[in-house]
């Protein structure tokens, strides 16, 4: 039975990671799992400089979702560097570094930084946080930007890169093009969906941040739609995500055309997901009579 | 840290929306060290996806318990638990108290409501016995007396309503104390775990007696090992602050490193579009800053998020 999938140069050893910033670096998980396991490690976000991030209340858990805005807290390429690299770079299994800037150099110049690291696996650039101001999010909602974004890392790196894109376009397809056509090797969909939640006893926002991005459970139908409208408009392999917490879900999304899955909102309660996924999926492909998890990939059938 | 399948042993009404909750968890009742949590995965909640910290009570064995408040739906679901089914934990998790390690300290335990039960097990390790400072609305709040009592620690209490004990809140008799001087050879030391009002009190006060003073805070809290970035507060760092996650960085922290309140939020620093400035050096230190990062509904005095709703 084959596992293995490649996104682009990034060979992981089965199609299960993890989604950028329900993972922390890594380290927190490893008194839980073996990450080994795992099809690779994807990391935090990580910009160029050190984030202190949203004031609290970051979370609040909504029905079947969890709403958060958590503003990319995190150490900065040369903390990272120093504090969780070490850890990571001696896993076996690869680590996908997701980046982010408030411009498209600090993008390049994030990207650069980590094409001189050794062992990085591949380099997920974030265009679609809904929570910071001045970064993500804009570059992921107009498809020129993300080109520019995607073109200018391409420029600086031969290592393998993923673009997360938004779901808040009005079609995901021409941004999927437009990333494709700039270099990219691959696509992680979904990000969370622009979201808000009230206490009604106080008036006030549950989060500090007034508005957040929603993932869990509740968002997995559409991100499913997302990832099948993708699959149909570019040939670059895509990591679907979005509200996955069991192995079902994790073949819906390979079905609509995702060649790799990542865990997200679920590792927060459920640390074991990923590796219950993984048996789980090995289970029915025996089940199938499928040999290669590739035959699962866009496997869905449509009329159209 | 131990992710276990736990079997509850017993979960009985302990007075009034207060429950205990045992559990047999051999890997992890012998790791527990006072003023750590558990966080639990109540099985019957499909739409509320969240684990629930609360802090460890008593450990008696292989078992651990817990004492909850039912309050909302997940804890109201955990009540309707029954002895031989099964709960998943995670547990025992953040850094707890310091337990006094020698005869010269007198520890001062200050309570609200179910954060006696977070003190517990600082009580019973301590090399000698203190006092305990209770506090809660109503007679009905003040929970786990005997047991302190039969430790051989003496118990004051005060209630809001003056229905047990001294009317008013616990940092009256908790001032009380600290103005005589203590015995000769000893000194004070303050351990508290309640509502977040309560232990800002707590902390000024011992500000303003230069005494130690550590603190279990309580915030929302959401994977609780340390990689959200929910649960963090504003902790001194150096000469600037940094956000430190409840979860891993505490529950406890020393109140002179609280900040209570968040310092005006610069902007996230934007980088000059170009040139970018010049890089520091690979092996530069790193920002000072420590790692970071979230949590939720601990309780022990906890009782949160998505549970206002049911």
């Amino acid at each position: 039975m084959n596992l293995a999938v490649n996104i682009g140069q990034l060979r992981m050893p089965n199609p299960v990671t993890v989604a950028s910033g329900t993972f922390g670096y890594g380290i927190e998980y490893s008194p839980l799992l073996d990450l080994n396991q795992l099809g690779a490690v994807t990391v935090k976000g990580i910009r160029l400089h050190p984030v202190r991030g949203n004031p609290p209340p970051r979370t609040a858990e909504v029905t079947s979702g969890l709403l958060n805005a958590i503003g990319l807290q995190g150490p900065g390429v040369d903390g990272f560097i120093q504090k969780y690299w070490p850890f990571l770079r001696e896993l076996r299994v690869p680590t996908i570094i997701n980046i982010w800037g408030t411009t498209v150099e600090e993008y390049a110049e994030v990207a650069r930084r980590f094409d001189t690291l050794e062992g990085v696996g591949a380099l997920e650039l974030n265009v679609s946080c809904p929570n910071i101001k001045e970064g993500g999010a804009q570059f992921g909602t107009d498809s020129r930007l993300l080109s520019r974004v995607v073109a200018a890392c391409r420029r600086v790196t031969t290592l393998p890169l993923i673009t997360k894109l938004s779901p808040n376009v009005p079609s995901i397809a021409p941004f999927a093009q437009a990333a494709a056509e700039a270099g990219s090797d691959g696509l992680s969909i979904t990000n969370s969906f622009p979201a808000m939640a009230i206490d009604i006893e106080t008036r006030r926002p549950r989060l500090a941040n007034v508005t957040g991005g929603l993932t869990g459970p509740c968002i997995k139908p559409m991100a499913v739609k997302l990832v099948w409208e993708a699959a149909r408009a570019v040939k670059i392999p895509i990591i679907g995500m979005g509200g996955i917490q069991s192995a079902a879900d994790a073949i819906e999304f390979m079905m609509a055309g995702a060649t790799a899955v990542a865990v997200g909102t679920a590792n927060f309660y459920e640390p074991q997901t990923a590796l219950q996924i993984l048996a789980a999926l090995r289970q029915f492909m025996e089940r199938k009579g499928i040999v290669d998890v590739k035959e699962i990939v866009g496997a869905v059938q449509t009329d159209h | 840290m131990l992710e276990q399948t736990v079997e509850i042993v017993a979960n009985v009404r302990a007075a009034d929306l207060y429950f205990q909750l045992v559990v047999r968890a051999p890997g992890i009742a012998p790791l527990v060290q006072p003023g750590q949590f558990a966080h639990v995965r109540i099985p019957s909640l499909k739409a509320a996806l969240l684990r629930r910290p609360f802090s460890i009570y008593q450990v008696n064995g292989d078992t651990f318990s817990l004492l909850y408040k039912t309050v909302g739906q997940g804890t109201a679901a955990l009540a309707r638990m029954l002895p031989g089914e099964v709960l998943n934990v995670i547990a025992p998790l953040g850094r707890g108290f310091t337990v006094p390690r020698d005869d010269a300290a007198l520890p001062l335990l200050i309570a609200g409501g179910y954060g006696m039960a977070a003190l517990y097990l600082l009580a019973q390790r301590s090399p000698r016995p203190g006092i305990v400072f209770v506090g809660g609305r109503r007679r009905a709040d003040i929970l786990c007396v005997a047991e302190f009592a039969a430790l051989g620690w003496e118990v004051r209490i005060a209630t809001e309503d003056g229905s047990h004990g001294e009317k008013g809140l616990v940092t009256q008799p908790l001032l009380a104390a600290i103005r005589q001087p203590a015995p000769p050879g000893r000194h004070f030391r303050l351990f508290a775990c309640g509502p977040t009002p309560m232990l800002h009190a707590v902390g000024q006060i011992a500000q303003e007696f230069n005494l130690p003073a550590e603190l279990s805070m309580d915030t929302h809290m959401c994977c609780g090992i340390g990689a959200c970035l929910t649960c963090v507060i504003p902790v001194k760092s150096g000469d600037g602050w940094a956000y430190q996650r409840v979860c891993t960085d505490g529950p406890v922290f020393n109140a002179q490193e609280l900040l209570w309140t968040i310092p005006p939020a610069p902007p996230v620093p934007v980088a000059p579009s170009n040139p970018l400035p010049p890089l520091p050096a690979l092996d530069s230190p790193g920002s000072g800053e420590k790692r970071l990062t979230a949590d939720r509904e601990r309780q022990g005095s906890r009782d949160i998020q998505g549970e206002v709703s049911s």
